[in-house]
């Protein structure tokens, strides 16, 4: 503290002003870091706790509402078997949103592009998501029977349209002058969209991508539910239907594992293609 | 200097002809502009005043090819202007920088748009950022910029390419008065160097009067050309000759029409 003050007038100059607010500001962000992961640990563990206690004082039946550590006890009895059917769903899950990906954004880009499309196309679209999609699960497997497919393709009904929507509406939303900057410096249609249009789509894009990752994973356990012969979602029925319910809980919270990981997942390449949003540490500081 | 050697009388740039502009709307059309007619010379510095919501932007979208009039023309060099042009440099009124790009990237759009060598635009995209005073500022992304700079790196963005014909959206709006003194002379300098012309628009008096060949004074509702007024001050100009007497006479004969029309009250 004492090398801080300078000798003259006992004020600091700016350069250690700059020094002390880079090293609070470093120092704020990775408390803020370590508060991000701490904070919610430690109120998942409280909730354990209060979950665990609760069960045993109140002498709930197992196979009712089982303490965590019975969930615990079946998740590691049935490792093997937890891992092997999320992979069958992760595979459906992914399959759906790379589906969902492949057919949405360039169905959006048409919808932009083409009157045609957008007049035709776009309100039919949207009246269809009026439709519960999970009501046509059961048809599915009557059509293709028992596979990957009929999974995939329930997933990609459901998680398709937020990236639709909100591509479209990116594109849609951009500021008149925006455009009018492009047309002054000559840009070509194409150019227009690929350095100025796209780019300003982009957060709502993602936005869609983040909603559909989550519905994705819906989508496919509805799938399991109706016409399954393997994955988690069929595993729940099983479990369910043999009573026992520690282990419904370990694929419940297998489930939530994945659909955390997806979404994390797509979070990390929307900040990685986006680096303009990276978070400010002043706004962080200011929270 | 050839563009000294033809005869700028001779050849008007810009013609802006019987310009009327009436906008449809929900509650009623709303007239923005009552014909409106305007000549540009090659190397002219035309400044608009007028109070807010006069027509003063709609009369440099339409110049610039960019909004469609609804009845009169513009022609560029006597060829009737039908899209967008592309031989201007555009200063808008609010920055319009992308903010995905940093502040020297967002002036390299203008040399990637139009295909210029990078290696050589980049050099004068940071001499020009340089020059408005933002040195050291080139990496930083729009969000970390005040509105004052937004608004130099716009600018920058609209010199780059050394267009004939400049089009500034009030560019000092969001500036203190002494970068804003200083770019002014900046401005002077640029346009003086490449027999640039320029079509200004402000709300101050004193900068109209200050960078002007001719200053067009509108009166709003719809936007009409009131008075014209040519401005004899020798170039260059220097701050000082702001407070010369002809410099006041000048700006009392603007201040005039604005009192004349009970925009100003005294
Ligand atoms: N897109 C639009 N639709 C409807 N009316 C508009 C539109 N743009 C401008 N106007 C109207 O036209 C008139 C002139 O607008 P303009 O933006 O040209 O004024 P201005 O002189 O540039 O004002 P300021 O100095 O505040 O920028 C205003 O009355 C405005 O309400
Ligand atoms: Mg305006």
């Amino acid at each position: 503290m004492v090398d801080m003050v300078s000798e003259d007038n006992g004020l600091l100059s700016i350069e250690q002003v700059e020094r002390r607010v880079q090293e609070q500001t470093r120092a704020k962000r990775t408390r803020d870091r370590r508060a991000e992961l701490i904070y919610p640990f430690l109120a998942g563990i409280g909730l354990l706790i209060v979950w665990e206690l609760g069960t045993r004082v109140l002498n709930i039946p197992i196979y009712l509402f089982p303490p965590p550590s019975a969930v615990i006890v079946s998740a590691v009895k049935n490792w093997e078997l937890l891992l092997r059917e999320s992979w069958i769903t992760s595979v459906e899950i992914l399959a759906g949103y790379a589906v969902s990906i492949a057919v949405g954004i360039p169905l959006a880009f048409a919808i932009f592009r083409w009157p045609v499309f957008s007049k035709s196309i776009y309100p039919l679209l949207i009246s269809s998501q009026a439709m519960p999609k999970v009501a046509v699960a059961p048809l599915f497997v009557v059509w293709f029977g028992f596979g990957l497919f009929p999974k995939v393709l329930i997933a990609f009904l459901i998680a398709f349209f937020p990236i639709v929507i909100n591509t479209v509406m990116g594109l849609a939303s951009i500021e008149r002058e925006k455009i009018y900057l492009a047309q002054s410096m000559g840009l070509s249609s194409f150019e227009t969209f690929r350095l100025i249009r796209l780019p300003n789509a982009l957060p709502s894009i993602f936005a869609g991508l983040k909603i559909s990752i989550t519905l994705a994973v819906v989508g496919a356990v509805v799938g399991e539910f109706v016409g399954g012969d393997g994955g988690l979602g069929y595993q729940l029925m099983v479990a369910n239907g043999s009573m026992d319910t520690p282990l419904l809980f370990a694929g419940i919270a297998a489930l939530t594992v994945l659909g955390v990981l997806f979404y994390w997942i797509v979070e990390v390449v929307e900040r990685l293609s986006m680096p303009h949003l990276e978070r400010s540490p002043d706004i962080a500081g200011s929270v | 200097m050839p563009a000294a050697a033809i005869k700028p009388e001779t050849s008007p740039y810009l013609e802006i002809e019987n310009l009327s502009k009436v906008y449809a709307s929900n509650d009623g059309p709303v007239r923005a502009l009552d014909r409106v007619s305007l000549q540009q010379k090659r190397g002219e510095f035309v400044s608009i005043v007028g109070p807010s919501g006069c027509g003063k932007s709609t009369l440099l979208m339409i110049a610039a090819g960019l909004a469609s009039s609804s009845e009169g023309q513009v022609l560029v060099e006597n060829k009737l202007v039908r899209a967008a042009r592309t031989d201007l440099g555009i200063v808008f009124q609010n920055h319009v920088l992308l903010d995905w790009r940093t502040a020297l990237e967002n002036v390299m759009l203008q040399a990637v748009a139009r295909k210029m060598d990078l290696r050589v635009a980049e050099q004068r995209a940071r001499e020009l950022l340089a020059a408005v005073g933002l040195q050291g500022f080139e990496d930083k992304y729009p969000r970390s910029l005040s509105g004052g700079m937004k608004q130099r790196v716009s600018i920058c963005r609209a010199l780059i390419h050394d267009p004939p014909h400049l089009l500034m959206d009030e560019p000092f709006g969001a500036l203190d008065s002494l970068t804003r003194d200083q770019l002014v002379l900046d401005l002077q300098r640029i346009c003086s160097e490449r027999s640039t012309a320029v079509l200004f628009i402000t709300h101050s008096i004193a900068e109209a009067v200050f960078l002007s060949d001719r200053v067009v004074v509108m009166t709003p509702r719809p936007g009409k050309i009131d008075r014209v007024i040519d401005i004899d001050l020798p170039r260059p100009r220097t701050l000082a000759m702001r407070e010369s007497p002809e410099f006041a006479h000048y700006s009392r004969e603007i201040l005039d029409v604005f009192l004349a029309r009970g925009i100003l009250k005294e």
